[in-house]
């Protein structure tokens, strides 16, 4: 074991930073590390400059035009991203359905998308969860019945992500009703500009708009946009799942709320001194940053098993579990460091731009949003119920 | 001894929650919180009709009943989800003319304010003083007969809609000594006040208040002279036993609705209630509640009680509920999934709420200092 960097890790993470702090845009990066709402085009212009440096799908093979790093590359690159204040690459093409093409499309389907995903050129959305079928994927019942060269596409996807940024999203759909349930389902790839689609904003609690119910009527799909054979979906759908678990921990992120937990407890004060001097306070962002190297040095043996050609399985889990509730620990320790200013709510105050005097200290206005918001983390992805009660089967054999 | 509520409280109770259910849904709340006010003047009409505004005020005045009742009121209101600047007027702004106004103040402003024709706020809490009361920065100045007053005061709760602020603020002392503060009435139209209003996470009002020069008369102050803390803790113990029964009623609501939720929402093909990792944590939540509504019961009963005990039951009071509401909250819109990450369900509501009165008047981690610091042994 040796848990430092080798000389050439060393000089790849400083050529990361160096790259993040001369081309990411300022305007980017303070609303990144200020907490303030994203546009598309940040997202979308950040990709698109680490393509330029052809660093842009970070965790695709070169072969599909990635930089084809090994895990701990990756790992490094996602944490100079988060460190230095870029924005988070959205899942949705890179880590979902870009590796699932990879894997079971066929030479016309690469093509076609591969490379769209590459360049920027769409965005996808993730079309799994219906009203009836949470937890319960498998329960789907979005149906597709082939006509010809075409599937008719009828149902309710929601809490879709992006879907009012998309271009196409990609579905599991039930194309065989008669079947046991997982053995019904069928992947399609549905351009979000198809007639019948209708796209409805879901309000989150704290007031952003970022998820969506999307309606399909009669929505006209082609075969040829199926992914795997017919019935075949829960294949895809279960491979992507193992894919996910280890992003989904985002040890950069914490890291980096860390620090900007920190710096805010160091502004904050307590009777007369840095909040950060308060032994209670100080002990309780202790305890998170424990649980955080912890969970650090978990994903890295983990990653290094990988490296060395040993993926890991459903004992991942337990990283989407933990790293989740330190997302949430963070934000509420950031919510409780600025006491009543964590009251105010601003809605104009999230966004770059609004140049009126902030109410409280200027980072305040994000901070109880925030808290709120990341209580989703532990619902989606697999809530970590499901995780753990993919552990305990899985993995402990109960 | 008596642990439950007399006859009469259990009839307070009951027209509460009758009121509540009319007026407490969410659709009626989005109304109220999209008002210019922010809540609404006809709801407290009703209130002032049925004798709740006068609740713990001294009958002289034409107050009526005690903290119990504050608190019986403020549970049916934590359920209902209501807006109204209840604790803001008559909890806090009415305990500090009620214990600190001389008989002239009280009769001018009591019946006032039993009858629904005046606000008050309270304006103790400064940006820098975290929850400390005794951080008070703001200056009162003799200035001929009277004080003139300089000074910032941060997140007046409903200080916009009042028609008269409580203001702590130093006639002695240096920043954070307990004495050389006292608290003055200041009309909120005064000249040198400015007051920036927002809304907050919760659905409620707060202000930013801006004294510059506020000339006031001997005649405002309330209380003693230099001796305004002691009063200022009392006011605000019995704010906080009145948000730990808020914070009761609404983790009661939160609990109801998270076990009809998971009583009939399917997955796996049954109700997810039937699993046993989910039945623990909602009895979790069903004992957090019940430990909450015994301490803010308890606590109403010691307001009348010597200043320490009072305090420590306060104190007290506010960890549990700060700990059963962050439990509560964070497990209800757990066990909904993605519909209790909506606006649309009231489930996200509750949980704001229910996390903002956390940090009012001191979070958790305050009480619980402040506990062990009167703690005996
Ligand atoms: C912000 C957000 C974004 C999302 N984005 C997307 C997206 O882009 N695309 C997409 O397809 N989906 C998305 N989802 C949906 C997400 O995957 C689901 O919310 C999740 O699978 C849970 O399903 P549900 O909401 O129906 O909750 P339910 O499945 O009804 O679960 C309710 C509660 O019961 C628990 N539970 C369920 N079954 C069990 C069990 N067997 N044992 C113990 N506990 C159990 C759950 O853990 C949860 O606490 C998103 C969700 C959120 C909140």
């Amino acid at each position: 074991m040796d848990l430092d960097l080798s000389d050439a890790e060393r000089a790849f993470q400083a050529e990361l930073r160096a790259f993040v702090r001369e081309h990411l845009p300022a305007a980017t990066r303070r609303k990144v590390l200020g907490g303030l709402t994203l546009e598309k085009a940040d997202y979308v212009g950040w990709q698109q400059i680490l393509h330029r440096r052809g660093w842009f799908p970070f965790n695709w093979p070169t072969e599909h035009g990635g930089p084809g790093w090994d895990p701990i590359q990756r790992f490094l690159f996602e944490e100079e991203m988060e460190m230095g204040g870029a924005p988070r690459l959205a899942p949705f093409g890179i880590r979902m359905v870009g590796p699932v093409i990879m894997e079971f499309g066929t030479p016309e389907q690469k093509a076609r998308h591969l490379p769209a995903i590459v360049g920027s050129d769409v965005w996808w959305c993730q079309g799994y969860s219906e009203p009836g079928a949470g937890s319960d994927l498998a329960a789907l019942q979005t149906r597709a019945v082939r006509q010809g060269d075409h599937y008719v596409v009828t149902g309710q996807k929601t809490w879709t992500t992006f879907a009012h940024y998309a271009d196409w999203m990609f579905c599991l759909v039930r194309t065989d009703p008669a079947a046991k349930k997982q053995e019904g389902i069928s992947f399609l790839l549905i351009d979000m500009k198809s007639p019948g689609i209708t796209v409805r904003p879901i309000i989150a609690l704290e007031g952003s708009h970022e998820i969506n119910d999307v309606f399909l009527d009669d929505v006209l799909v082609p075969v040829g946009n199926r992914i795997a054979e017919e019935n075949q979906g829960w294949t895809c759908a279960k491979f992507l799942l193992g894919h996910e678990r280890i992003g989904i921990a985002r040890v950069a992120f914490s890291k980096q709320q860390l620090a900007r937990l920190k710096s805010i407890a160091l502004r904050e004060q307590k009777d007369g001194a840095p909040l950060l001097a308060d032994p209670r306070f100080r002990a309780r962002i202790a305890e998170v940053e424990i649980e955080l190297l912890a969970l650090e040095h978990a994903v890295l043996r983990i990653l290094s098993e990988e490296k060395a050609g040993r993926p890991a399985g459903a004992e991942a889990s337990f990283l989407k579990m933990r790293g989740t509730e330190i997302q949430q620990a963070l934000t509420e320790l950031q919510m409780k460091a600025v006491g009543w200013y964590g009251l105010p709510f601003v809605p104009e105050a999230m966004h770059a731009g609004w140049n009126e005097e902030p109410i409280g200290p200027d980072y305040a206005a994000p901070l109880a949003a925030a808290y709120f918001l990341t209580r989703r983390a532990t619902i989606y992805g697999g809530s970590n119920e499901i995780q753990r009660n993919i552990i305990a089967k899985a993995v402990l054999g109960l | 001894m008596q642990f439950t509520l007399t006859e009469d409280q259990t009839l307070l109770q009951e027209s509460a929650l009758r009121l509540m259910r009319e007026e407490g849904t969410l659709a009626r709340r989005r109304e109220r919180v999209a008002s210019a006010d922010g809540f609404d003047r006809r709801l407290w009409a009703t209130y002032a009709e049925l004798g709740w505004l006068a609740l713990g005020l001294p009958e002289a005045h034409g107050g009526i009943a005690g903290p119990v009742e504050v608190a019986v009121v403020m549970e049916a209101m934590g359920r209902g989800l209501m807006v109204e600047p209840y604790l803001a007027s008559v909890v806090l702004g009415g305990q500090a003319v009620a214990q600190g106004g001389s008989a002239a103040q009280q009769a001018e402003l009591l019946p006032a304010l039993a009858e629904g024709r005046l606000f008050l706020a309270l304006a103790s809490a400064e940006a820098g003083g975290r929850y400390n009361l005794a951080h008070v920065e703001t200056t009162a100045q003799r200035e001929g007969a009277g004080y003139r007053l300089d000074g910032s005061k941060a997140v007046v709760l409903h200080g916009a809609s009042a028609d008269q602020l409580v203001v702590a603020a130093r006639t002695g002392g240096a920043l954070r000594d307990t004495s050389g503060i006292t608290l003055f009435l200041v009309p909120a139209t005064a000249a040198g006040i400015s007051r920036r209003a927002y809304a907050t996470l919760d659905g409620q009002r707060a202000a930013e208040v801006t004294l510059a020069g506020v000339s006031v008369g001997a005649d405002a102050v309330l209380g003693t002279v230099d001796g305004g803390l002691a009063l200022l803790e009392s006011v605000v113990d019995h704010g906080l036993t009145a948000l730990s029964a808020e914070a009761v009623g609404i983790m009661a609501a939160l609990n109801e609705a998270t076990l009809a939720h998971i009583k009939t929402r399917k997955q796996f093909g049954r109700a997810i209630g039937e699993f046993q990792a989910l039945q623990h944590r909602a009895v979790d939540m069903y004992v957090a509640c019940e430990l909450s509504r015994a301490m803010a019961y308890m606590a109403a009963c010691k307001m009348g009680a010597p200043a320490p005990e009072r305090a420590q039951a306060a104190a007290a009071a506010k960890v549990q509920v700060g700990r059963s509401g962050r439990l509560v909250g964070q497990e209800a819109v757990q066990l909904h999934g993605g519909m209790g990450m909506t606006d649309e369900l009231i489930v996200g509501h509750y949980f704001k709420r229910l996390t903002m009165i956390d940090t009012l008047f001191g979070d958790t981690d305050h009480h619980l200092a402040r506990y062990a610091q009167g703690m005996t042994g």
